[in-house]
């Protein structure tokens, strides 16, 4: 049996559409199967509440007199981008205030929804046509001529989840990642998510009418960094028809300010195929816990999950039993999906075709970067035993000059590390001993295919001025001194 | 029970829990502890019927002894993500079946890792 659009916004009109949740369709596709799951819903709707970060405001707040060409522009403090006509500005959610502490752009959106005056002050560059130089108002939702929401990347299908191998408390935009594998994180709805019930996109696309934060919405396109099956949604909507129900202001400590957006989408069924789809369960949408112990891009993934196990609230990790928090509210996007299937019920929202489809594949490229390694800018180390006098290795540094010498044991194996600073105190206590009597155990190295932003934030962080270059079995490759790094900057 | 023991510099040298245990027969559980030499807050859990004992022995020897009843609480700002959950020692906090926060207020030991890590400041203490 097939269907279309058209007949299912008949039915709307007619107020005798079936329609199921994400969440029942499950149960409804497993008891009757397939087939008769066609025939007897016409919409599954989907939901979804999380911090979306790529989320923001255009603003258009209309002419004062005499007119402003606004410069740069604020509201309650946080600075809305200014780079377009003279009276308009977008507001992204993460822009923080610059006076208040936990507060940024999500939260001046929500007040604005709220029906809340906010403080506008702008500053402008006086020209022929546009006078005025400042300006200090307030201003609420009413006042204002549009408040358009344009969210370049929302409702991810899936996304990986984090967790912490290192020794310090992380605080992440996963949020508060404890040390030593202490807990994990994830985002994303799995099962009852927009995307995961349309994984080819065949009736979300371009154009296709959505629920925003309480308003309708629209898919605008594919979102930034869309890569399936980690695909994203650029979505827009009127501000003024939100509900502060269906959004809230957020800041996680140590990252900053964000928006939770509350995101519905309805999928009409069609066909067997997009029925079927609709079945999907957590355990079949797959995911990878990574590690955000580790500094870089590529972060190394701990191991690979499932929805299912992540909502399970443990998941084990070297042995040991992990707890699992989620970053997205699953009881608000079934409030969510809920409202949508009761707006369709009542015939307050229809469904549309797509005017183009957003691509089902896409591969996501890291930045053009001028990276530079530790390799590149490592020079030659002079080593020595560990059983060296004092006034053996002191000769050394001043005949080399250098002022770091890293201590190796008979197979070249780094053990320790001794300054100029270390021979100096040695010195004024009258130490008379090897040198591996003084000499620091505990060394902070580098690894040759680090970047050397990395290598220079270790030395910043232990207050350390270089980092012995080792391979993995800690043979001594060389070092990289912050007068080499500092060096490439003056270049 | 849960007793919060507010120790001084001199209080705070002697084995006063350990005596406490002695003295009353008490099962004492540490749930959080900080010492200092000059002052300490220990946290401990009492079996109910031996709780008034503990509690006058405690106050005689002049350790300042305070009972928590109330846990943390969650307010209408709360979005029921579940950040908090994974995060707390006692796992005092988990989901009702609508998957809703919910806090078992007795378990709560007053570490105020969940206030901190929660994105809508929805989690409170009382004051003790």
């Amino acid at each position: 049996m097939e269907k279309t659009i058209n007949e299912i916004n008949e039915k709307i009109k007619e107020g005798n559409v079936s329609v199921a949740t994400a969440k029942e369709i499950k149960e409804i596709i497993a008891e009757i199967g397939v087939k008769k799951a066609v025939k007897e819903v016409d919409v599954v709707t989907t939901g979804t509440f999380g911090a979306m970060c790529s989320s923001g405001v255009f603003l258009n707040f209309g002419h004062s007199d005499p007119p402003i060409r606004m410069r740069r522009v604020w509201l309650n403090d946080v600075e809305a981008y200014k780079g377009i006509a003279a009276v308009d500005a977008y507001l992204g959610v993460t822009q923080l205030s610059e006076t208040r502490e936990n507060y940024g752009g999500g939260h001046v959106i929500e007040e604005l929804v709220k029906g809340k005056e906010v403080e506008l002050r702008a500053i402008g560059y006086g020209t022929d046509c546009y006078p005025r130089k400042e300006i200090e108002t307030e201003i609420s939702l009413e006042d204002i001529n549009q408040a358009i929401m344009v969210n370049p990347r929302n409702a991810y299908q899936r996304y990986r989840a984090a967790t912490n191998s290192s020794d310090r408390v992380l605080r992440t935009y996963m949020g508060t990642l404890l040390p030593n594998y202490g807990n994990i994180t994830f985002a994303g709805c799995g099962e009852i998510s927009p995307l995961n019930n349309d994984p080819l996109y065949r009736t979300i696309g371009v154009g296709t009418r959505i629920f925003l934060c309480g308003a309708k919405g629209y898919v605008i396109g594919e979102g930034t960094q869309h890569s399936p099956p980690f695909g994203t949604l650029m979505v827009s909507g009127n501000l003024k028809e939100m509900k502060p129900d269906f959004m809230k202001a957020c800041y996680f400590p140590g990252y900053g300010a964000s928006l939770f957006v509350g995101i519905g989408i309805p999928i009409p069924i069609l066909d067997e195929e997009i029925a079927s789809f609709t079945a999907v369960r957590n355990s079949e949408i797959e995911t990878e816990i990574i590690d955000f112990g580790v500094a870089r891009r590529n972060r190394p993934v701990v191991k690979k999950v499932s929805y299912a196990e992540l909502l399970s609230g443990k998941v084990e990790i070297k042995g040991q039993e992990v707890r699992v928090s989620s970053l997205s509210s699953f009881y608000m996007a079934e409030k969510i999906m809920k409202e949508l299937k009761k707006m369709i019920e009542k015939g307050d929202f229809f469904l549309t075709e797509p005017v183009d489809s957003i691509p089902r594949s896409r591969v996501l490229k890291p930045m053009r970067q001028k990276v530079m390694f530790v390799r590149k800018v490592m020079r030659g180390a002079i080593v020595l035993k560990e059983d060296v006098s004092l006034e053996e290795a002191a000769k050394v540094m001043i005949e080399k000059s250098i002022n770091h010498i890293p201590i190796v044991d008979d197979e070249g194996k780094l053990v320790g590390i001794i300054t100029s600073w270390d021979i100096a105190k040695a010195v004024a206590i009258g130490y008379k001993g090897k040198i591996n009597g003084i000499m620091t155990k505990k060394v902070v190295t580098a690894n040759p295919d680090e970047p050397i932003e990395l290598a220079a934030s270790k030395m910043e962080k232990h207050d350390i001025s270089a980092l012995p270059v080792v391979d993995v079995n800690l043979k001594v490759l060389g070092i990289v001194t912050s007068e080499d790094l500092s060096k490439l900057l003056a270049r | 029970m849960r007793l919060l023991l507010k120790y001084d510099s001199k209080t705070v040298k002697r084995p006063l829990l350990s005596s406490a245990a002695l003295k009353t027969g008490a099962l004492i559980n540490i749930l959080r502890a900080f010492v200092e030499s000059r002052k300490g807050e220990i946290l401990i859990e009492v079996p109910d019927e031996k709780a008034k004992e503990v509690e006058d022995f405690l106050i005689s020897e002049g350790v300042s002894v305070l009972e928590l009843k109330r846990g943390v609480t969650v307010d209408e700002n709360c979005v029921h993500c579940g950040l908090c959950i994974s995060v707390c020692p006692t796992e005092a906090i988990n989901f009702d079946e609508e998957r809703k926060i919910l806090v078992f207020e007795e378990r709560c030991i007053h570490c105020e890792i969940c206030v901190k890590v929660c994105p809508v400041s929805a989690l409170k203490l009382p004051e003790v």
